[in-house]
């Protein structure tokens, strides 16, 4: 254990673990080299640290009476506040306490609080109704501020929780934001307005999504596997959803949209609170969620004046599980 | 007799509390808790029925690809579907990817650097195994994550991307596969079997495969490097044979499904006797009479999850599975003799079930599905669907049976009106880590627990870790 650096406490509540398999994902050297370049210095992290039991309560005992720095408190899965505010449905073992007592003593400790996943963040899957264990995210349940730290929560330095949000997030989102904080470089601007780290919230899952030429002509597809675009049957939320998803690759180049499912907008409070997550939901054949910022009427117009211009091509792949109608001419003219 | 409370328990999935009663410097009577409740099973009721495809494997971030498959069986089981062929083989290479990715995060990140602790300064191996395996410092780590990493980019092939992923349905996969991707593919798992070859067995894969004695694994591990010889040097050092038995039989469910037999066969064994018996899905049930559960029917086709916080004689938020009325063990172990692997069955009638057999079944097996990868992605026939469309059954029961990395899942659900009435999980480590049942039976880690030395150390017994993490537990399974 370094004595300086940037100290971080990772805490797990009503959590999967997924954010952290993902964090193990990071880097070309791995993860904890990518922590030691940015001097980042895990004090505890209940899946990689030696100290156990005693040792570990002794790490939370120190940063409680103020003996030991905490530069972030992360916190990966939601807190279970549940049943009726005792936090009993998530108990930190070998200390008699919950995860929500814990929380609400270390946080105001640390310089930055930092809600990795969209569980810490919002509330996440623990949170869908019926919510039985009275799950939040902290600083946020749903859209609605508050969370199990209050909505006037601001860590030591200033900062609301940081929502580095997502089911599970990109590990290159994690490592980035932790990053930053290290080097002071992550201010409240540089937070979207639920707390998300812009550099990856001012995109949409859309950006760069490799079924872009089926949505520029609305050739979609009818059933999984099939090529086309996953907005008009398939429930794709991907135009409505923030993340620099199809800009980056998932585990050496995948994405939802390039698995061939929709996205589910994961990145997103409330996404737990969502039905039939691969079929679009339809008034009168026209989807529901349409892209943010586009008069739906001019949605409808453009979609129809695309449709009737799709490439023969376009519209045959679209659904095909397989390319049946590859690009015509070879991409260049040959000479005769 | 002194009471003690050991936890937080790490280097585990999710969140473990394990009190121990200790005479004479041993465990005499264990009490293993799962100290966290989400409540999936009563989020999931009253669901569209293809939502569990989206939060079942949200269960588990470790395991997620094997709730996503449970989950599309028990969907399929309803449907009576058959998926496509090419579907199977890619669902059956992701999953193997996944609980091989588990076996090296246990051996690596989880269960060696217990070994590079202090109190072993003294024995003659401690200065390698500190160096290799200290907890995010040792060197392995610097070879073992970026293999991990690079071993889970077969998810962004065939997935989309890892944890939590919706490419496994009932009708297969939804990426159907071209033959760049295939070559992808064949590189990623060749890469694989190379760091094994190189970092953990020092041998060639068809080598440690032939390994079919105790004495044949003594002979080969003389003067060998990797990682594997090296946990089979200091697991003879400390007798880690000797602690963590269990008695109870071990079960599989049959790993790796498909047209033809699984990869890993399904079974239960008697390990005292060991002798094989038929297994019978329909004798399951999950005892909750020390669980913080209301009682109700226990067999899981049957029964509710409604959490009862107070309940007197509670002490755990997982409930007790029982088998025809008694607690197995599940897990690499149990898969590898169930499917008659000599090296694991020639160990197993020697020692039992213990903390060393169950560390050499996960790597013996992690050797096993590179070469079944390998053996997959070739049999795509890249012409034909990944994926077929299901007809939708919205009525009816089904009960999907996979094995995760750390040993038999079960998901059953029914279906009323396309939405799901009833769904009931019963994970690995719910068998592993139940509490006792209402006759007061332990389970297989209590029962492994007792006659552990702790010596003077108490909680901090370096001994119970080995123990506990020789199951590999997930508790974030567990009560889920």
């Amino acid at each position: 254990m370094h004595s300086s650096g940037f100290n971080v406490l990772w805490l797990q509540g009503g959590s999967c673990g997924g954010c952290t398999m993902a964090a193990l994902e990071h880097g070309a050297g791995g993860w904890f080299a990518a922590l030691e370049t940015f001097g980042i210095n895990l004090l505890w992290h209940p899946s990689v640290s030696e100290a156990t039991a005693g040792d570990a309560i002794a790490v939370f005992d120190d940063i409680a009476g103020g003996r030991l720095p905490l530069h972030a408190l992360v916190l990966e899965g939601s807190v279970l506040r549940g049943p009726n505010g005792t936090g009993r449905f998530n108990m930190v073992a070998g200390t008699g306490r919950s995860l929500f007592d814990w929380i609400k003593l270390l946080a105001p400790r640390a310089d930055y609080v930092v809600a990795v996943g969209s569980c810490a963040a919002f509330g996440g899957v623990p949170a869908a109704s019926t919510n039985p264990t009275d799950a939040s995210g902290l600083q946020y349940l749903d859209t609605e501020l508050g969370g199990a730290l209050g909505a006037g929560f601001r860590s030591r330095r200033g900062l609301p929780v940081v929502n580095v949000a997502g089911c599970a997030p990109h590990p290159g989102w994690i490592m980035e934001t932790l990053a930053a904080l290290a080097l002071g470089d992550l201010a409240a601007s540089d937070l979207d307005m639920y707390g998300r780290p812009k550099f990856y919230a001012d995109h949409l899952a859309h950006h760069g999504c490799a079924r872009n030429e089926f949505y520029e002509f609305k050739a979609s597809a009818e059933a999984l596997s099939e090529r086309g675009c996953l907005m008009e049957h398939l429930g794709c939320k991907a135009t409505q959803a923030v993340g620099d998803c199809n800009q980056r690759a998932w585990n050496g180049g995948g994405s939802c949209t390039h698995g061939g499912f929709a996205c589910i907008a994961c990145t997103s409070p409330g996404f737990e609170s969502g039905r039939n997550y691969l079929e679009t939901a339809k008034l009168a054949g026209i989807p529901v969620g349409l892209p943010l910022d586009m008069p739906k009427a001019w949605f409808v117009a453009l979609a129809a004046l695309s449709k009737s211009a799709t490439p023969r091509r376009v519209r045959a792949n679209a659904t095909a599980d397989h390319i049946v109608a590859p690009p015509a001419g070879g991409g260049g003219r040959r000479k005769p | 007799m002194r009471r003690i409370t050991v936890g937080p328990f790490n280097r585990v999935e999710g969140d473990l509390e394990v009190k121990l009663d200790i005479d004479d410097g041993a465990v005499v009577s264990a009490q293993v808790t799962a100290p966290l409740y989400r409540g999936f099973e009563q989020i999931l009721e009253g669901r569209p029925a293809l939502d569990a495809l989206t939060l079942a494997p949200r269960i588990c971030g470790i395991c997620s690809v094997s709730q996503s498959m449970a989950a599309a069986a028990a969907l399929r089981a309803v449907e009576g579907l058959a998926p496509a062929e090419n579907g199977t083989l890619a669902a059956n290479t992701a999953h193997a990817a996944e609980n091989a990715a588990d076996h090296l995060t246990h051996f690596y990140i989880f269960f060696m650097p217990d070994f590079a602790r202090d109190l072993y300064r003294e024995r003659s191996w401690y200065g390698l195994i500190a160096e290799r395996f200290t907890a995010m410092h040792g060197a392995c780590v610097a070879e073992v994550l970026p293999a991990r990493a690079r071993l889970l980019e077969i998810m962004g092939i065939l997935a989309g991307k890892w944890p939590h992923s919706l490419a496994f349905q009932p009708g297969g996969t939804t990426r159907a596969i071209d033959l760049g991707e295939r070559m992808r593919l064949l590189a990623i798992i060749a890469d694989f079997r190379s760091f094994l070859e190189r970092v953990v067995f020092d041998d060639t894969l068809e080598a440690v495969l032939a390994l079919d004695s105790a004495e044949a694994l003594d002979r080969w591990r003389d003067g060998r490097g990797g990682d594997f010889a090296r946990f089979l040097t200091l697991a003879d050092d400390l007798a880690l044979d000797s602690i963590g038995r269990g008695s109870a039989p071990l079960m599989s469910y049959g790993a790796y499904h498909g047209n033809a037999a699984p990869l890993f066969a399904a079974g239960v064994l008697d390990v005292t006797t060991m002798m094989r018996e038929t297994l019978d899905i329909g004798t399951i049930v999950e005892d909750v009479s020390h669980a913080w559960m209301q009682s109700g029917p226990g067999a899981p086709a049957l029964s509710e999850t409604r959490p009862d916080p107070e309940k007197p004689d509670g002490y755990s938020w997982s409930k007790a599975p029982r088998l025809a009325g008694r607690p197995v063990e599940v897990g690499a172990l149990a898969r590898q003799v169930i499917d008659g692997h000599p090296l694991i069955v020639d160990l197993l009638r020697r020692t039992g079930a213990n903390v060393k057999t169950r560390v050499i079944a996960r790597l013996i097996e992690t050797a096993r599905l590179a070469d079944a990868m390998e053996t997959w992605v070739k049999a795509f026939r890249l012409r034909e669907p990944f994926c077929h469309r299901p007809a939708r059954r919205a009525e009816g029961a089904g009960v999907g049976l996979v094995e995760a990395a750390r040993g038999s899942l079960g998901h059953w659900i029914e279906l009323s009106g396309d939405r799901i009435r009833r769904y009931q999980i019963i994970a690995p480590t719910t068998w592993n880590f139940s509490p006792r049942d209402a006759s007061g039976v332990p389970g297989p880690l209590e029962q492994a627990l007792v006659g552990t030395s702790v010596g003077a150390e108490g909680a901090a017994s370096v001994a119970v870790q080995h123990v506990v993490r020789s199951f590999d537990p997930c508790m974030v399974c567990t009560a889920h």
